[in-house]
Parts: C-alpha cells; structure tokens; sequence
C-alpha cells in the first residue's frame, strides 16, 4: 500500500555564515509518510534542530527543497508560510510557550480561531474536547499562567492538534520535563500515533524516547547517518 | 472574524500591561486637554480682541474723498492730446464728500445678496462746549436700528441704548470719556459748534464704551436726520455708506466692484484693518505649535511603551507566529494597540480639555475698556476637538508604525531557539 508523502525534504543544505563559513546542514533528503512517528536525534550542534526549523518553514534561508503535502515551499511569501503552518503543521516546544494573557482553553483555540473554518463555539468546542482527550480538560478556564509544567507541555499539544495538523513537530517537547511529566507526554505522543495515525516528527536527544518511535533518523555533522524503521523493536 | 481574533489579541496584550498603557493614554490626554484648552482660550481672545475692531467696522465702505479733478482742462483740448501737460498747483475745487443718489444706491445693496445690510452715515466735526473750553470731537450720524443689528452697537453702551435715538429728538450718545470731559451725564444737554459756527443744545441719551480710549474720547453719535440739520443739509445727504457682507474674505473683491458701479471710493476690510488679522493668525499658530509640540512629546511616550511591550512579548510574537499568523497580523495587533491608547486617550482629553475651558470661563476678567466681558473668553470651536482627536489618533498611529513594523519582523526561530 503506498502512503500518502506528507513531507519531503530534498537536497537541503544550509550554512551559517557569521562568525565563519559553517556547513550545518549538507544535503539532507528524506521523506516522511502519513502515520509515520519519526524522531531525529544527534548530537548537540549536529543541525537536527536547524533542520526542524527549516521543515516548519519559519527559517527560510536554505538551499534545496522543502515540499509540505506535495507543495513546494520554496519562494512563498511569508503571509502564505504562516497559513501552512496554521493549517498543516502543529507544534510542540521544549518550553512551553503558552500565551500567559490568555486562559488554557484560549491558547487551545487560538490557531483554530485563526485558521477561521469552524464558528467560534465549535472551535471551543474542538479544543474542550482535545484537552479532555489529554486528561486536562478541568484547566481550561485556568490562567495559562497557574498550571504546572507537565500539564503546559500537555496544553501545547492540545493547541498543536487543534486545526487536525498533517504533521506535528516537536523539537525537545520533554527536554524541560521530569521523568514522570516526560513519559505522560510521550505516552500521548505514542496514542496519538497509535489511536489517531497522527504523523509526527520529534527532535530529541532522549535516545530512549527515539527507541519507542516508529522510525528513527540519526544524524551528524549536518548530514543524516542512519534513517531505520524501529517498530519491530518496541 | 478574523479582525475580532486580533482585536481580542490586542485587547489582552493591552490589559495585561494595563498600567503602562495608562500611563502611555494619560500622555496622550495631557496633551491633548492643553492643545484643546489652550486654542479655545487663544482663539476665544482672538475673538474677543478682533471684535473690538471688526464688529464696529464695516467689511466695505463708500464714501467719496476730496480730491482734485483727475481730467484737467488742457487735457480735454484736442489739440494738446499728444503734448505732455505741465500742471502745477492743483486744487480741489466744488467738491463735496456727499454720495450722490444715497438712496438708490442703499436700495440697491439692500437687495444684493452679497450684503447683509447696509446703512448710511454722515460723519462731521464738531466742538463741545464745556464752559470756555471748547474740545474737538466727531458727530456720527447713524440709523439705529440698522446700525445695531450690523454692528452689535447695544453691545458697547454702558448706558440707554440706540433705540433712543431715534425716539428723542435732537438727541447724542457720547463716549465715556468725552461724557466724563464734558462733565455729562444721561439726561442731561450739551453744547456743540459745528464747524460753519453753528452752535445746538443736543440731549445725552446715552454713553458707550468701545474698550479704544482715543475712539471714546472724540465720538459721539446722534441720528442721521439730526447730523444732516447740524451740516444745514437736506434729508438725502449721507457721506458713508457701510456695508456687511455675507463673506468677509470677498470684501477687496466686492469693494472694487462698487466703486466703479456708484463712482464713489470703496475701502475693504482687509486694506482698512490688516495688523488684526496677521495679529490673529500668529496667535493661532503659536497655540497650534505649542499643543502638536506637545502631542508629539506625547508621541515619544507612546513610541517608548510599545517598544518595551515588544521586548517584553517577544515570546508572544514567536508562538503567533509559528502557530500561524503572519507578521502581518502581528503588526495589526501593536498598531491596535496604540490606536486604543490613541483613542482613549483622545477622548479623555477632549473631556479634559472641555472641562479646562469651561473653569477657564469661569474665572473673573474684569477691564474697564471691556465692559461686557466679565470672564476670560473662550472659544467652544467643535472644529477644535475635531482636529484633537484626528491629531490624537494621528501621532499614535505615527508612534505605533515603527515598534510595529519591528514586532512584525520579529523572527520566532531565533526567539523560540534562542531559550
């Protein structure tokens, strides 16, 4: 059966040029498929992180290309990126990055009222039930401010998974977490992935949490040294 | 849809630095309370002071001066025509300061639709009598009625009125300081000698007061008919028509016209009474300086807190962005913002600077040359409060452009990696 290629990254390369010529990224190709939970670990500096941002289209200054659902990203106006991300990708940050003006559920709404296709009340309706799906759903009308870190970790999912994402990025989404907090999130990682058949692609240094995804990309120097299913192993 | 999201983003953007956006509106009502107060009280003197002058004098008129032929004999022979004429000596001759056909020519202007009114007056010489002394001053003779609808006469008496002119027969209204000269007062008769040597026992009925020293003390003023018996001249004799006009910026344009129409000179406003204008105007624009000196202060102000706002939601911006607005949006919310400190300080200061010109109008000015006045004068110009709020929301929005535009360009890689 041939899957759907979410996305696909050809021949991608990037350099720093300030203080000195550096090479973080030197032709990376992959392609990931709809289901897939992909994770990309490496060493510190290795350009993994480079990498994520380039594939969320925020970081725009690289050569090759970047194809998002069979799109082309390259010379896109930035009004136009940011829709791509609103619709297409969600994500999840090492620190939280709630809005802290705004109530749990608020921040959960937020892209979803952006992307404006459902009424506001349904758009409500959509984040309630996403925070009641992570085990949440009593913050909701919580300050983002008041809650603890696990569970802002858990709110920022739920604000990713709000326009039904085709991909979900997370770069270190357990890098700031205890062990008990960084298991919750990557059990939800793991049923969204199972239950729902969400595609995600996570940057982590956590080579444990890498074992337990579907397919692990290691990387180094800016170049990919391994790309292996790890499914079988769980 | 769209809009309201980022309105509500603004909104609790500016609620949560509430004491600094406070701050930032205060600014902007200060200002614009000075800029309001501060053009009301200006323009209300303004007001005041021109019409001093402009309310006695009429934007045009007639009279016709004494002055030598323009067409000498020598030119009139046709055998000279082509000569230059050596002329030395020329002297009026047979001239009379009287308008020709006054009452026609009143008729007419009265159904000009240029004109307001216009009303005839006769101005002559006289001495008033007081004892041996005997001291130079001016009769005027007017119409009452129409003298005071155009020119707000009643206005100026401290004592009587106009009216009473032309109910009393042979009857003066003097100026305060002449009346206090000739030791008169309201009911009694004066003395004058016209300049033929003629000599009359004329009533006061009243006194007046322009608030110009040099005017009270040499006018006075009496019915048209009475000045024409003083000058031993029939009922058709008038020296000076007034004019008002609908539109007192055509005054020069108008005072032309009629001269050629009634072959009679023709004096505009403007030409007559130009220092009050110029007077005017500067006063004006240093009120308009002073308040957008201050606006722009304001303008700072608002400028600093929004860029401090950006420094401070740097993380905000990065999360916006990367969950998908674009710096577009971005823009939108912190140019909101200032728009809502713009206006809500605005209208603060409108109400501030309303409440400011109404305590200013309360406090006692009192002058004897005014009389009047009793408090400061101030202008209530809606035209003000116009101009405040469009230079309120104006100078924000100038203020809001640049933190803006840099909150847009805000790169959420480097703010999101940079942790």
């Amino acid at each position: 059966m041939m899957e759907k290629i979410v996305l696909a990254a050809r021949h991608i390369s990037k350099e720093f040029a300030d203080p000195l010529r550096v090479k973080v990224l030197s032709d990376v190709c992959f392609e990931i498929k709809a289901g897939e939970f992909v994770s990309v670990t490496g060493k510190s500096g290795c350009g993994k992180s480079t990498l994520l941002y380039i594939l969320s289209t925020m970081d725009t200054v690289y050569e090759g290309e970047l194809w998002i659902d069979g799109q082309l990203m390259k010379n896109r106006k930035e009004e136009q990126l940011a829709q791509v991300r609103n619709e297409k990708i969600g994500f999840v940050f090492q620190f939280h990055y709630l809005l802290k003006e705004f109530t749990v559920l608020q921040n959960v709404m937020l892209p979803g009222l952006k992307l404006n296709k459902y009424s506001k009340q349904e758009v409500e309706h959509r984040a309630m039930e996403k925070l009641t799906m992570l085990g949440i759903g009593d913050l909701a009308l919580k300050n983002a401010n008041h809650v603890s870190g696990g569970e802002k970790q858990r709110i920022a999912i739920a604000r990713a998974l709000i326009n039904d994402p085709m991909i979900i990025m997370g770069d270190e989404p357990t890098g700031n977490l205890d062990k008990k907090n960084s298991e919750l999130v990557f059990e939800i990682f793991k049923r969204l992935a199972e239950e729902y058949n969400q595609t995600m692609l996570i940057v982590t240094h956590d080579t444990s949490f890498a074992r337990k995804t579907s397919r692990n990309i290691e990387m180094e120097d800016g170049q990919i040294i391994n790309d292996i299913a790890v499914t079988d192993l769980v | 849809m769209k809009l309201k999201l980022i309105m509500d983003i603004s909104w609790a953007l500016l609620l949560a630095r509430w004491k600094q956006t406070l701050v930032a509106a205060a600014g902007v009502t200060f200002s614009i309370a000075m800029f309001i107060s501060l053009l009301g009280f200006m323009t209300g003197l303004n007001v005041l002071l021109d019409g001093l002058i402009l309310n006695r004098v009429p934007h045009v008129r007639l009279y016709k001066s004494i002055r030598p032929s323009q067409k000498q004999p020598v030119m009139q022979v046709p055998g000279f025509r082509k000569h230059y004429h050596f002329i030395s000596s020329v002297k009026a001759v047979n001239a009379s300061q009287q308008i020709r056909n006054s009452q026609a020519i009143l008729t007419y202007l009265r159904n000009d639709h240029l004109v307001i009114g216009a009303t005839p007056r006769i101005t002559t010489q006289v001495f008033f009598n007081d004892g041996n002394i005997d001291l130079t001053g001016i009769v005027q003779g007017i119409d009452p009625a129409l003298e005071n609808k155009l020119f707000n006469f009643d206005e100026y008496m401290i004592s009587g009125s106009a009216a009473d002119l032309s109910k009393m027969p042979n009857s003066i209204i003097l100026g305060k300081t002449l009346a206090d000269l000739l030791l008169a007062d309201v009911g009694e008769v004066i003395q004058l000698t016209t300049t033929q040597g003629q000599v009359f026992q004329l009533k006061v009925v009243g006194l007046f007061q322009s608030g110009i020293q040099e005017y009270d003390k040499t006018q006075s003023y009496a019915s048209v008919n009475v000045v024409q018996k003083l000058l031993g001249k029939t009922a058709s004799y008038v020296t000076d028509i007034q004019i008002k006009l609908t539109d007192i910026t055509q005054a020069p344009a108008v005072a032309k016209k009629f001269a050629q129409i009634f072959e009679t000179d023709a004096e505009d406003i403007q030409t007559a009474n130009a220092q009050f204008e110029t007077g005017s105007f500067i006063r004006t624009l240093i009120s308009y300086a002073v308040g957008i000196t201050v606006l722009i202060v304001a303008g700072f102000g608002i400028y600093n807190i929004l860029n401090m706002m950006i420094y401070e939601k740097m993380d905000t911006i990065a999360i916006l962005k990367a969950t998908g607005f674009s710096g577009k949006d971005v823009k939108t919310v912190f140019l909101l913002i200032a728009l809502v400190i713009g206006l809500f300080g605005g209208l603060l200061g409108l109400l501030a600077g309303f409440g400011i010109s109404v305590i200013v109008d309360q406090i006692p000015f009192v002058t004897p040359s005014l009389p009047t006045i009793t408090t400061y004068p101030v202008n209530y110009d809606p035209w003000f409060y116009g101009i405040g709020i469009v230079f309120s929301l104006a100078t924000t929005l100038l203020a809001g452009w640049l933190p803006s535009r840099k909150a847009s360009k805000v790169d959420p890689v480097v703010i999101i990696r940079g942790k």
